[in-house]
């Protein structure tokens, strides 16, 4: 790696460092930087409110924010290199919707819904259905898509069945929306705004090591990565046995977007937008440097979404979902204007 | 090393659709020694993609077999294979932001390891295909910002960095325009010499493939395939065959082709030299047939160093220019 690579990964690590204790300190209610450290480090003298808040709420939740930027950063690089698109994101096979489509059942449905979530019996069980229905519904579609998938030769063919079976699944959404009740409605709209903060410390026992291994693995792809960088047939020519190659990252792609949107809603965006800032900001696409720089560069965005939705202090929290696409978009058009080709033009 | 590098026994390459099979070429017993450049020839369309896309290993032959160095194609596991094939192909690689020298490590997947790390000895590789390539000079630059002949260039290196013992290009020179063409074709003649690799290419450079190749490949319409040295391949006829048409003819002497413009009359052309050659062009591309001095010719053109003079049925005409001369020589066909 060139040094100017190393040193931008560095400057990201401190840069995450700082966010995330940011990201603890600030909120509706503000707690000084030096008490937070003294919480991590376990000095803290006794278990004020302030301690409670940033042990209970805000670590998890900053811990989440992290594992799930992370996780759709990779899986957006990943998807944007397999097909050679740099529209394609984590939930290019229609996950997104199929998730959709599970809580939607289950929600409107049900009545059961995130929004019970705090606190009541009722309400931990109803969490813990959405997500599970959002799990089902994203394999559903992955599945088919996937099963379809292997008879078809051209990537570009695979991303319009994704694209396709997206649109779909959507409809079924809306006509479910069309006909259900207004307060269940609600709770339906409460999903999709997306939220780091259902991740219980609890949960994210389950979600932790999920996230974390898949990133783990999907780092294990950069080679594989490199290979396909320039098109299938150069990596089929190279060693690369492209076809296992690109089920296996697709699979792991996709099975990264569902856990993240399955314990914390749609979050769009972050995974188009990370890779492209990190490859303007490296000045490569080399996944060698890339893959880490993206890990990194998630969990700090995230961390940052985080934050900003937390502005309106006492008023309650901006949708999650609307911070990262309203953050992301003016930050891509930048980096694809200021990169004198467009990333991926000829 | 002795005997072939590649060969195929009986080979037929084509395509398999819903269960029958669509033969492109059939009966193909082909061979490529070590340190032989091959170039594969042939009209549009009549499987030379094909044939070498099977020789690859990229789309399964549809019977009969390819060897590599004596083994069976189907027995070599695909980093093996990438170990001993390299692959350059016609189409235009949309990479951004990639440094050229970056690019070629890419060559050294099947050799490194699980992250694709590479060692001092794979660094030394790198250095020396950059170098047989000639781009040193480019190591650092964006591919993408890059020439399409160093393109070229570059994904050869790439190829070489694999370090085959067989490189397959599929007409790598393409896009090139023709100072490019004839360098690349150069490059791959180093190689086959220097590094001592097999290298086969498929072209539509004909003229230059018949002066640069030790072996052509020529495919026939009809699937027939003719092999030999240029030489005797132009012999045979092969390359009349395979690509005149109306208005083109083959010229085996000068090895290049000629267009059919017309069959106005005979003419002489007299002058010194390059002047003289030049002139007799002109009226080759003006419908004239240019024969030895015969009192039978209506028309004679004298090129010399001011300009050119003609006579032509009993009527003068002379100009500074070979322009002028077409003019001429226009004016006076729409008179008859």
């Amino acid at each position: 790696m060139k040094t100017r690579e190393v040193t931008m990964l560095v400057g990201l690590a401190a840069m995450l460092a700082a966010v995330f204790l940011l990201s603890l300190a600030l909120g509706s209610t503000p707690v000084p930087l030096r008490h937070v450290l003294m919480t991590l480090i376990g000095t803290s003298p006794a278990p004020d409110t302030a301690a409670i808040i940033v042990e209970t709420i805000r670590l998890p939740r900053s811990v989440t924010a992290m594992l799930a930027g992370a996780a759709l950063g990779i899986a957006g690089l990943q998807m944007q290199t397999l097909f050679r698109n740099p529209l394609a994101d984590p939930f290019a096979l229609g996950i997104s919707s199929g998730a959709s489509l599970g809580v939607a059942l289950v929600v409107l449905g049900t009545g059961y819904g995130p929004a019970t979530a705090f606190g009541t019996a009722m309400g931990i069980r109803g969490d813990a259905l959405v997500t599970m229905a959002a799990i089902v519904g994203a394999a559903a579609v992955l599945g088919l898509v996937l099963i379809i998938s292997s008879w078809i030769t051209s990537p570009t063919t695979v991303l319009i069945l994704g694209l396709m079976f997206g649109y779909a699944v959507s409809a079924v959404v809306t006509v479910l929306i069309g006909a259900s009740q207004p307060e269940r409605l609600q709770q339906w709209a409460q999903w999709g705004f997306g939220s780091f903060s259902g991740v219980t410390w609890q949960r994210l026992q389950l979600f932790g090591p999920l996230t974390f291994l898949g990133v783990l693995i999907a780092s294990g792809t950069t080679k594989q990565l490199n290979a396909l960088l320039l098109g299938e047939r150069y990596a089929r020519s190279m060693g690369l046995a492209v076809r296992r190659a690109r089920w296996l990252t697709l699979l792991g792609a996709s099975l990264l977007g569902a856990v993240v949107t399955a314990f914390c809603g749609p979050i769009s965006f972050l995974g188009i937008a990370v890779p492209h800032l990190c490859r303007g900001l490296l000045g490569t696409s080399d996944h060698r440097p890339l893959v880490p720089a993206v890990v990194l560069m998630g969990s700090i965005v995230a961390l940052v979404a985080q934050i900003v939705s937390t502005v309106p202090g006492n008023a309650g929290v901006l949708p999650l979902n609307a911070v990262t696409s309203l953050m992301g978009a003016p930050v891509v058009v930048l980096v694809l204007l200021r990169s004198r080709h467009g990333a991926f033009a000829g | 090393m002795t005997g072939a590098a590649l060969r195929t026994v009986d080979l037929a390459v084509g395509y398999r659709a819903r269960g029958s099979q669509r033969a492109v070429l059939e009966h193909v017993n082909l061979a490529a020694r070590s340190g032989e450049l091959v170039c594969l020839l042939g009209p549009n369309g009549i499987g030379k993609s094909t044939l070498l896309r099977t020789l690859a290993k990229m789309q399964p032959p549809l019977w009969g077999a390819v060897q590599l160095g004596g083994d069976d194609l189907r027995s070599i596991s695909p980093g093996e294979l990438a170990r001993r094939v390299g692959v350059v192909l016609t189409e235009r690689v949309a990479v951004e932001a990639l440094s050229v020298r970056r690019l070629v490590e890419l060559g050294r997947y099947p050799h490194s390891g699980w992250f694709g790390l590479l060692t001092e000895s794979d660094r030394r590789v790198v250095d020396w295909a950059i170098e047989a390539v000639g781009v040193r000079h480019l190591a650092a630059r964006d591919f993408s910002r890059l020439s399409d002949g160093e393109r070229q260039r570059v994904m050869i290196a790439r190829a070489l960095a694999q370090e085959p013992r067989l490189l397959v290009l599929d007409e790598p020179t393409a896009f090139l325009d023709v100072p490019s063409r004839v360098e690349l074709m150069g490059l791959l003649r180093r190689l086959t010499r220097d590094a001592g690799l097999a290298v086969v290419v498929s072209t539509h450079d004909l003229e230059l493939a018949l002066r640069t190749a030790d072996v052509v490949w020529l495919a026939l319409p009809g699937g027939e395939l003719v092999t030999g040295a240029p030489e005797d391949v132009v012999l045979s006829g092969g390359v009349s065959l395979a690509f005149e048409a109306r208005q083109i003819r083959f010229d085996p002497e000068a090895r290049t082709f000629r267009l059919l413009t017309g069959d106005v009359g005979e003419a002489v052309v007299s002058g010194s030299g390059v002047r003289a050659a030049l002139a007799g062009a002109v009226l080759e591309r003006e419908g004239y047939a240019v024969v030895p001095a015969s009192d039978a010719c209506t028309l004679s053109v004298h090129a010399h160093e001011s300009g050119w003079n003609a006579l032509a049925d009993g009527v003068e005409g002379s100009g500074p220019d070979f322009r002028s001369l077409a003019v001429f020589l226009r004016g006076r066909r729409a008179m008859t």
